[in-house]
Formats: structure tokens, sequence, C-alpha cells
């Protein structure tokens, strides 16, 4: 009986075993990975070419709070992703989305399938016919000066 | 035949001709300062500053959003930092501008008092009022990421520009000026 209360008494640390701190914020390992996928999709704006996870900029350092807090709070992605848009633009976010700025980010590979495609077409509409296949003349004056 | 095979064989050259003109149009405009490929647009444009309220220095009144609401001409809110360099370089122009009778309110971004008295004291107070912004969250809500950073607010407290960096000659007359014309 006396074991089993011990246990009973042990089993919070054993939650806690499975927190972790981060920035200063505690949060469980399932919201600490959640909170670092979010992290990973944001430019730091200080180095541009960090992640805000990836960055030791302190305004990153202090975006990562502020992600986590949300992701404590219970704050869907979107909405935390949305939250940083308001503030920084889409130049925040690593992967842009697709909007009248990008079309041509993201039509480029089109664009130059359709291109490669018109240029093969175009050179093999342009390519000289083939000659005539020989006459039964030529055929004869060909095997003369071939076969001594 | 012979000019496809010629045209074949200019046009990468050409292609490669028309990207290094690209390329020595943005590094020269790079060195006359009238392109920064680091400078980011931002979303505050066009709308009025978020909600803040955030306390004065050494006893003086702070300021919230109410303040800049709709002023009575058009102002500058400049955010710095006692420990920022580019700062320092363009307080002799904040000082300058102030003089014009331009109000200048100035928020110090993670700074301590003594620091930023210290500082004042150095390159002078432009500021007609000062805030301190001591967490950075507020400039985190203006989407501010770095000083010195500067918005221009017109009378209907709208924000109209934002220049992130010191305000050069070069900016005062290109950027800022015609806008203050405009807007005044």
């Amino acid at each position: 009986m006396r074991f089993l209360v011990l246990l009973l008494l042990l089993l919070p640390s054993l939650a806690r075993a499975q927190m972790v701190t981060r920035d200063g914020v505690t949060l469980t390992q399932a919201q600490e990975t959640r909170a670092e996928g979010i992290g990973d999709q944001l430019r730091c704006l200080v180095c541009q070419n960090e992640s805000i996870e990836g960055s030791s900029a302190s305004l990153a350092a202090q975006l990562r709070v502020i992600i986590r807090q949300q992701v404590v709070a219970g704050v869907p992605d979107r909405q935390i992703m949305a939250y940083m848009v308001q503030r920084y633009g889409i130049f925040v976010l690593l992967k842009p989305p697709l909007s009248p700025l990008t079309y041509l980010l993201y039509g480029s590979p089109f664009l130059a399938v359709f291109l490669g495609f018109l240029f093969a077409w175009a050179a093999r509409r342009n390519r000289a016919p083939p000659p005539a296949p020989l006459s039964d003349a030529d055929r004869a004056r060909l095997e003369k000066i071939l076969v001594p | 035949m012979d000019t496809r095979r010629r045209l074949l064989f200019a046009a990468p050259l050409l292609a490669v001709a028309a990207g290094g003109a690209g390329f020595y149009t943005i590094l020269r405009r790079m060195q006359e300062n009238t392109y920064d490929p680091h400078a980011l647009p931002s979303p505050l444009i066009g709308h009025k500053p978020p909600p803040f309220t955030l306390p004065g220095l050494n006893g003086g009144p702070g300021f919230s959003n109410t303040d800049i609401a709709a002023p009575p001409r058009p102002m500058l809110v400049n955010w710095f930092a006692s420990w920022c360099i580019p700062c320092a370089e363009e307080a002799p122009m904040l000082y300058q501008l102030a003089q014009t009778g331009l109000p200048i309110w100035g928020i110090a971004y993670q700074d301590k008092p003594d620091a930023i008295a210290n500082y004042l004291n150095q390159y002078g107070n432009p500021f007609t009022r000062l805030a301190a912004d001591a967490s950075g969250l507020t400039a985190i809500n203006w989407g501010v990421y770095g000083v010195p950073e500067t918005y221009l607010i017109d009378k209907t407290g709208i924000v109209r520009w934002r220049w992130a960096g010191a305000i050069t000659l070069d900016v005062l007359q290109n950027g800022l000026n015609p806008l203050l014309a405009q807007y005044s």
C-alpha cells in the first residue's frame, strides 16, 4: 500500500520529465515539436536567410518565445503564421504563398517546360527534309564506284 | 540556315549580357543608396499603428497609439537605442529635422533609462515626446526588425512610410521630403 502511494506521488514527476524548456518557456515535447515546425517555416528578419529556429538573433529568440506561448495557449498553426505575416509581411514566410506577386516564381518551371517544347517543335519543323531515296541508276553507279 | 545558326549561337551570349546589365544596375543602385536588397515593405503602411501604451523616461510622460491617432501635422516616430551605431549616425540628421519644426516622437527599443539619458546628452535630444519599449514587444507589433526605424504618420494617423536604417541626406531628399510635402 505504502509503495503504491509512493508511486502515485511520483507520477507528476513522470509528466515533468516529458516537459522541455526552450527560451524560457516550458512546454511538452509534442508542443515543442509543433513550435519548431512553425519556427522552421519563418524567416529571421535580422539575418534574412536563416529560420527563426536556427537564428541566434535576439529578435528571433523573442519570436520563438511568442510562438511557444501561443502553442501552449492552444492557438492553431495557421493563426500563429497569420500573426507573423500581419506584422512582418509575407517575406517572413520562407515558403512564399501563391499570390499575384509570386505567380511568375511558381509558374517558371511550367514556363521553362513550355519553352522547351516550343524550341523542340520549332527545331523539328525547320529541319531539312531527308534526301530522296536513290534511283536504280544512281545505285548502279554507286555500286560501280564502291566495288572495284 | 546560316542566320539560324548564328542566332542560336548569339542567344546564350545575349542572355548572359542581359543578366550582366541587370546585375550591374543593381550594384550601381546599391552603391548610390537607391536600392537596398534587405529592405522590406512594411505591412503597416496604409494602416494605423497597433494599439500600445508605453511609459516615459525618468518621470516624463510616455505615449500611446491614441496620442498619435490624429496629429496636427505629419510626424515621425523614430525607434532607436543607445546601443545602436546607425542611430548615433542619424542623430545629427534627426536633430536638424527637429529644428525645422517636424515633430519627432522617439521610442527607445530594449534600452535602460540611464543609457538613454547619456545617449541624449551626447547626441542631443530631437524628440518631442519620448517613450521606452524595454521589452521590445510593442516593436514586434509594429513589425520593427532593427533599430533605427522611422515611420511617417500623416494627419489622419496613418503610416505612410517606413525607413529601416539611418536617415541619410539621400533618404531625406528622395524619400521623406516628397512625402512630407504631399501629406502636410
